[in-house]
């Protein structure tokens, strides 16, 4: 049968490879902006499960919300992406240095 | 019974998508694998009993984000294949990150489900002769009316945010100034003159 451990374990590895995605993708930030809605896709999976094991709806309208928060950074990042590329001319994340931080 | 299959099915595919997009060569295919990620996670929401859930999962996630994703990689014309240079030297130090992050994500499972914590009591308990849409309306309507206000906002502040990024004003196109148009007046723009015979109008 199928408990919430088994949906947890699928999150976890979602979560897990989207933190791998983030550290090996070092030359472009489009996927690690998708490794990014990986780790919220896992959130929400986590939120879902919960909701539907302790029967409890707030854990369904707390995904809507982060799903919402998903939706604008996924906006915001791709503009921010657009215009440093319409300046520099690349997209890798070595070559970002102008703020030299 | 098919629960149990339909449970194995989309949670091999959910993983193995989402192990292609990190590591497909071309962020084309990257957002394809990513596609397919979200409509099988929609599929094991969908087996959890949160159809609305499920359903906004496809709408917002594969409707908007995905085609946003595959709109910004065709847009910007980049050497892919140079951008994977890095690949193998990152490789370490992203697999000991993963594999401290699954260890204590299996810890964290398995102490849950140790013992049970007491939290307090359910905010909102799930009733079972209503449909999963008409319970989340009834709650976010109601009780959550202000967090669906912020999650309006944060909207609304994502969209003029990107629309004010990447707005560039393009020097050397006449486009047309209604305002100005309007503003005009016939005495600014026109002159009565009278001129005698053979002589000529000066302009």
């Amino acid at each position: 049968m199928i408990s919430v451990g088994h949906y947890l374990a699928v999150s976890a590895v979602l979560f897990t490879l989207g933190v791998l995605g983030i550290f090996i993708n070092r030359k472009n930030i489009i996927v690690i902006l998708m490794a990014i809605e990986l780790i919220l896709l896992a959130v929400n999976i986590n939120l879902v499960a919960f909701s539907s094991a302790l029967g409890d709806l707030v854990g369904q309208v707390f995904a809507m919300f982060v799903l919402t928060v998903a939706a604008g950074e996924a906006a915001i990042g791709l503009a921010i992406l657009v215009i440093y590329f319409r300046g520099r001319g690349t997209i890798a994340v070595d070559d970002a240095n102008r703020m030299k931080g | 019974m098919i629960q149990v299959a339909a449970f194995w099915l989309f949670a091999t595919i959910v993983i193995a998508s989402a192990a292609m997009v990190i590591f497909a060569r071309n962020p084309v295919h990257s957002v394809m694998w990513l596609i397919l990620a979200f409509f099988n996670a929609a599929g094991l929401m969908l087996l959890a009993g949160a159809e609305f859930i499920a359903m906004l999962l496809v709408i917002v996630y594969v409707g908007a984000v995905a085609v946003l994703f595959l709109f910004v990689v065709m847009m910007l014309d980049i050497d892919f294949a140079e951008l994977r240079a890095g690949f193998v030297r990152y490789l370490p130090l992203g697999a000991l990150v993963a594999i401290i992050l699954a260890v204590e994500l299996v810890f964290a499972v398995g102490a849950w489900s140790a013992g049970k914590v007491d939290l307090a009591a359910r905010a909102a308990p799930a009733v079972t002769d209503k449909s999963n849409i008409q319970q989340i309306g009834e709650l976010l309507y109601t009780k959550y009316i202000f967090l669906f206000e912020a999650a309006g906002i944060v909207l609304l502040v994502a969209m003029i945010g990107a629309i004010v990024l990447t707005h560039r004003q393009r020097g050397g196109v006449r486009i047309q100034n209604i305002s100005e148009q309007n503003k005009r007046r016939p005495q600014d723009a026109t002159r009565m003159v009278d001129p005698g015979v053979g002589q000529g109008v000066e302009l």
